[in-house]
């Protein structure tokens, strides 16, 4: 058990804790100075990335952004503008990329003739870049540099 | 003129109208014993400036994006969908209206074009497209008249604002630039070929050429 003096000292510690809980938790440094519980102003939008060139990706697997703006681009049950560059018959017109062949195939490992129903909507996977700072740093490298650093001076 | 014989069985009113017309016919043709060669000449021009402007203003009344909206087949069908396009909003404040792209600005293909609207008011009498499914149904079909319009006058609407003349390709992106060079300035392609679907939704666009 503990007596009177043990329950106030716990007391002060626990209101003192608390304290200085809500004083650092209430914002974050994302959102800016507005706390948590209050909705703050919207950031200006930033402008499409627009240059059409290719970026490297920072992983085999990943689905290529998109180097231009898509802005009014309608893809829906009517129609795909984005195939009306990139589809297989239109790249030599366009010289645009063609549809990886990974994109024809249906769910149980057929190929189809054309771009299959489940990667139709382009932009699930591939999104287009904005123009920003970046809020917070990121410490992602790619797998040859993790494959040098592991292995210095060997094989890569 | 004979007086009215109440005796004589009532005429049909195409024949009362023929009477009518007939006698009409003979004043017009006689030259006129009360007023003078000059006031007849001013009045016929008064009356011409006053004809001539009110014809012109009706016209133009039914230019505007106000009259365009009024029937709902337009305000809750294309203009809405022209709301979201920068032909409606922009940074600089421009707005394309409805004639601006749907109606041609030179008098005679202007007249020509409210002369096959007169179809379209008869749609819009008898429902052709007065409810969202009607007009699904009918959009291909609409959209392929204005596309192969807008191709037969070389996208004419387009280049009253957009002429590839004043385009300065340095300001365009990278890939603008290339097809605007490749197609639209050898004479390859006009506007609508590649800029469909810019300023309202598309319809089903399987089997028009360029698509899939």
């Amino acid at each position: 058990m503990i007596g009177k003096p043990g329950i106030f000292v716990l007391l002060i510690a626990l209101a003192a804790g608390s304290s200085s809980l809500l004083a650092q938790s209430l914002n974050s440094g994302l959102r800016g100075p507005t706390p948590l519980n209050e909705e703050g102003p919207a950031p200006p939008m930033t402008p499409m990335r627009n240059t059409s060139e290719k970026e490297v990706r920072n992983y085999p697997e990943q689905p290529p952004v998109i180097p231009h703006s898509i802005e009014g681009y309608q893809i829906d049950m009517n129609g795909n503008k984005c195939l009306s560059c990139h589809a297989r018959a239109r790249t030599g017109e366009t010289q645009a990329p063609m549809v990886s062949i990974t994109h024809f195939m249906d769910r149980d490992g057929q190929f189809l003739a054309s771009v299959s129903p489940r990667r139709f909507f382009c932009t699930s996977c591939h999104v287009p870049q904005n123009v920003v700072k970046a809020p917070i740093t990121n410490d992602f490298v790619d797998v040859d540099t993790l494959v040098s650093r592991a292995a210095p001076g060997g094989r890569r | 003129m004979s007086a009215v014989d109440p005796a004589a069985p009532r005429r049909s009113w195409l024949a009362r109208l023929w009477s009518f017309i007939v006698e009409l016919w003979d004043v017009l043709r006689r030259p006129s014993s009360v007023f003078g060669l000059g006031v007849l000449v001013f009045a016929g021009f008064v009356a011409g400036i006053i004809f001539w402007g009110g014809f012109n203003t009706a016209l133009e009344i039914t230019n505007t994006e106000k009259f365009c909206t009024g029937c709902h087949e337009m305000r809750d069908n294309v203009f809405a969908e022209l709301k979201s396009t920068v032909h409606f909003t922009n940074r600089s404040g421009v707005r394309a209206s409805c004639p601006d792209c749907h109606v041609p600005h030179n008098w005679t293909d202007k007249i020509a074009r409210k002369m096959q609207a007169s179809k379209e008011v008869w749609g819009h009498l008898f429902g052709t497209i007065d409810t969202p499914e009607k007009f699904r149904d009918h959009r291909l079909e609409l959209a392929l008249r204005e596309w192969a319009r807008l191709k037969a006058n070389d996208s004419l609407e387009c280049r009253n604002c957009h002429s590839s003349e004043s385009m300065d390709i340095t300001k365009q992106s990278p890939r603008a630039s290339v097809a605007h060079q490749r197609f639209l300035f050898t004479g390859d392609k006009t506007c609508i070929d590649c800029h469909k679907g810019i300023a309202h939704h598309l319809p089903d666009m399987k089997g028009v050429p360029g698509w899939q």
